[in-house]
């Protein structure tokens, strides 16, 4: 089934709210990072707002973990993390004109509860809370490091489940602006990240039916991340095949002393991962339709974490090369 | 032997948590194949949300909460010899569980009606996350006590945090019991009472409707009447986690991020006195990476890759694929040297990966016979004998392993 991918040629980190989910460990928050990162470089006020929050992005950047107040931590760039206390008390406040929500004691507790109890409440505060800073436009973009593919299709339906529940009332009335940000293609859209392995790619290939399925939101882009670089070039590959003969062996150890088994033995391990992989990244470009898609190589640890995130900036800048912004 | 195999023999219950995305439904079906075939347990594993291949090889079709049993001959042909156990498998669902709970608990049938169609209740099954973590605990409970199965092995549900499994009976009774539920039943109780609250009513009424509040009033208030056996039920539930016969096996792959967070649910059973079986780090490169030898032959290479080029194609002129190449002497000597720097590059790169997962395990605050290594395959998880090969790997126990 074809999917349909963006027609218009509105950059992808042209919109103002982006979310970037994906299983599990294949590492949406090393990609929001390095998007983050090339966003506030090209000039544009970014704000990353981790939703949750362990603290991964903040090493990921090479800054102290932030709280639910935005911090500038470098030119353009701020980080802030979801907490959904802090944001049904900042919610209380604009909309209720309650001036210190402190003072009802009990009451901001019981909100609290009905918050953890009534299902959808939880997550209509996050996606509120980065809808109205969408709709404030303190920042030109604001980059989310969203939930795991589990969750996320909860949070981005999250107006509509309550819009169902709640058939009055201020919330009720409030979902239609959210509604109009979440789902307008041009202010908002979707990464989905996977590895090139079964199941990231199932639940991402999954994932994105179900985005286009049970939500309004518009999908902008499927990243495989971790690809193992091609090791050899057709000619090389065969060359290195024949290099492990018995007789070429032999002159090989005659040609460096103590030879060369055990490293001949890891790229042929890497070659086999590689080829393990390989079907899986071919089904997600299948799978993706018209979706723009990108292929990140695996990152090999020497260095920090802030210099991985870099290189995967440089990979996927060179990769969408004009797909990121308009000229 | 290794620390598996008495774990898989002394348990009734194994709980398999760890951090998502990293292989922990594969492990959890393999301890169970390794259990069937050392200990010849009637082996049962209750997965969440296997990969397709996955299940297919289980031969597991569609949700099942009742476990099935795998094909015996199948499992002797994968493991290579008759074994000795039974293994059975069965897949949580959610929806059906928590239905089945309502149906044991509602006090008659116009309540239980009441309840299932209260939309409330119809999100909090099928779309709260945590209700599906307290719901795989319910269905390990009914299982156990069942007595069915001398084992029973539970791939836990991809949460935000594995912890969150640990806290969801705990959870589940607080929340139910909680006072505050019942201030938001009063004014469906007493109008009295009512007078004292109404602030309350006048504010949440305006954000979230009087529809809204009711339908949780009226969920709450249908509750209550299952409230006491509920409650009963989800400290009993919590309870089988303390068992002598309930052991936690981590699985986690090497890499910092997860590890950090297994690192972290190690040290929170240890904080509720529950005990760590085993650790499973999962996708370890193999070690022959870090061999010092090798990484200087790798360094020797990357440096003097284009002199030994050079000297193989001398010394190997007579080597057969040299002879009839159809490419010009030139042309394979530049083949040579692209193949020797590569080789030798990736090897380097393959290296310190495999030193910094050897890093992270070693960082690991417990002993190394609670460590069990399982090998990054180059092959996946497609078929019962495949799954004997991790299995194998599980069985093996501590140690280096190699590809």
């Amino acid at each position: 089934m074809p999917r349909n991918g963006s027609s218009n040629s509105l950059g992808l980190l042209d919109r103002s709210l982006v979310f970037i989910t994906g299983k599990g460990g294949v590492g949406k928050t090393s990609i929001t990072a390095a998007l983050g990162l090339l966003a506030a470089k090209a000039g544009k006020r970014t704000l990353i707002c981790e939703v949750d929050a362990k603290g991964d992005i903040a090493r990921h950047l090479d800054c102290e973990p932030c709280g639910f107040v935005p911090t500038e931590i470098r030119e353009n760039l701020f980080l802030m993390s979801m907490n959904t206390e802090e944001a049904l008390r900042e919610y209380l406040r604009i909309y209720l004109k309650v001036p210190v929500v402190a003072k009802l004691g009990p009451l901001a507790k019981t909100f609290d509860f009905i918050a953890n109890a009534a299902p959808g409440v939880q997550e209509i505060l996050v996606v509120g809370k980065l809808c109205y800073e969408v709709r404030e436009a303190r920042y030109d973009l604001i980059l989310v490091d969203a939930t795991s593919t589990g969750h996320i299709v909860s949070q981005l339906a999250s107006p509509k489940g309550i819009s169902e529940l709640v058939r009055l009332g201020m919330v009720k009335d409030q979902v239609a602006w959210m509604e109009d940000i979440l789902y307008d293609p041009s202010q908002t859209s979707v990464i989905i990240v996977a590895t090139p392995a079964e199941t990231p790619v199932n639940e991402a290939l999954e994932l994105a039916d179900r985005i286009d399925n049970e939500t309004h939101v518009h999908l902008g882009a499927l990243i495989v991340n971790k690809v193992m670089p091609e090791l050899f070039s057709r000619s090389e590959e065969e060359f290195f095949i024949l290099l492990q003969e018995p007789k070429a062996i032999s002159v090989l150890n005659k040609v460096i002393p103590g030879g060369i088994g055990l490293l001949l033995r890891g790229s042929n391990a890497a070659l086999e991962m590689r080829r393990c992989a390989d079907p899986y990244v071919e089904r997600l470009m299948a799978g993706a339709g018209a979706v723009p898609t990108a292929l990140l190589p695996l990152m090999f640890g020497e260095g920090s974490r802030m210099k991985l995130v870099r290189d995967l900036g440089e990979a996927l800048a060179a990769e969408w090369d004009d797909f990121l912004w308009q000229a | 032997m290794a620390g598996i195999a008495e774990l898989l023999s002394d348990s009734q219950i194994v709980i398999v948590a760890g951090p998502g995305g990293v292989g922990k439904t594969t492990v959890a079906a393999a301890l169970g194949f390794t259990a069937a075939d050392l200990t010849g347990k009637k082996v049962l594993v209750i997965t969440v949300d296997p990969a397709k291949r996955l299940a297919d090889a289980l031969g597991l079709v569609g949700l099942t909460s009742k476990g099935s049993q795998v094909s015996a001959s199948e499992l002797d042909d994968a493991a290579g010899h008759k074994v000795a156990g039974r293994l059975f498998v069965a897949m949580l669902d959610a929806k059906a569980s928590w239905d089945e709970l309502i149906n044991r608990h509602a006090p008659d049938v116009a309540t239980r009606q009441k309840i299932l169609s209260n939309p409330i209740y119809k999100n909090i099954s099928s779309r709260f996350v945590q209700s599906h973590d307290y719901i795989a605990m319910e269905t390990l409970y009914e299982l156990y006590r069942s007595n069915q199965y001398d084992l029973i092995i539970v791939d836990t549900p991809p949460s935000r945090h594995a912890i969150d499994f640990l806290d969801a009976p705990g959870k589940m009774a607080d929340f139910f019991s909680s006072k505050l539920l019942r201030w938001l039943t009063i004014p469906a109780r007493n109008k009295l009472l009512m007078g004292v609250f109404k602030p309350f009513y006048q504010v949440a009424d305006k954000i979230l409707g009087a529809q809204f509040l009711s339908d949780v009033a009226e969920f709450f208030l249908l509750f209550e009447s299952m409230y006491p056996g509920f409650v009963e039920r989800a400290k009993s539930v919590a309870g089988i986690l303390e068992n002598h016969s309930t052991s936690f096996v981590v699985v986690s792959s090497p890499e910092s991020v997860p590890m950090k967070e297994a690192e972290y649910f190690i040290s929170a059973l240890d904080a509720r006195h529950l005990s760590l079986g085993q650790m499973v780090v999962n996708r370890v490169l193999p070690s022959y990476f870090r061999d010092p030898g090798a990484v200087l032959q790798a360094n020797k290479v990357q440096d003097g890759y284009e002199l030994f080029a050079t000297e193989f194609m001398k010394k190997g002129a007579s080597l057969e694929f040299i002879k009839t190449s159809e490419f010009s002497p030139v042309r394979m000597g530049a083949l040579a040297e692209r193949v020797f720097l590569e080789v030798a590059d990736s090897f380097l790169n393959f290296s310190s990966v495999a030193i910094e997962e050897a890093y992270e395990i070693s960082k690991l605050p417990i002993d190394d016979d609670q460590i069990t290594l399982v090998p990054h395959l180059n092959f996946d998880v497609s078929n019962l004998k495949s799954l004997g090969k991790v299995a194998g790997y599980l069985a093996m126990g501590s140690g280096s392993p190699t590809m």
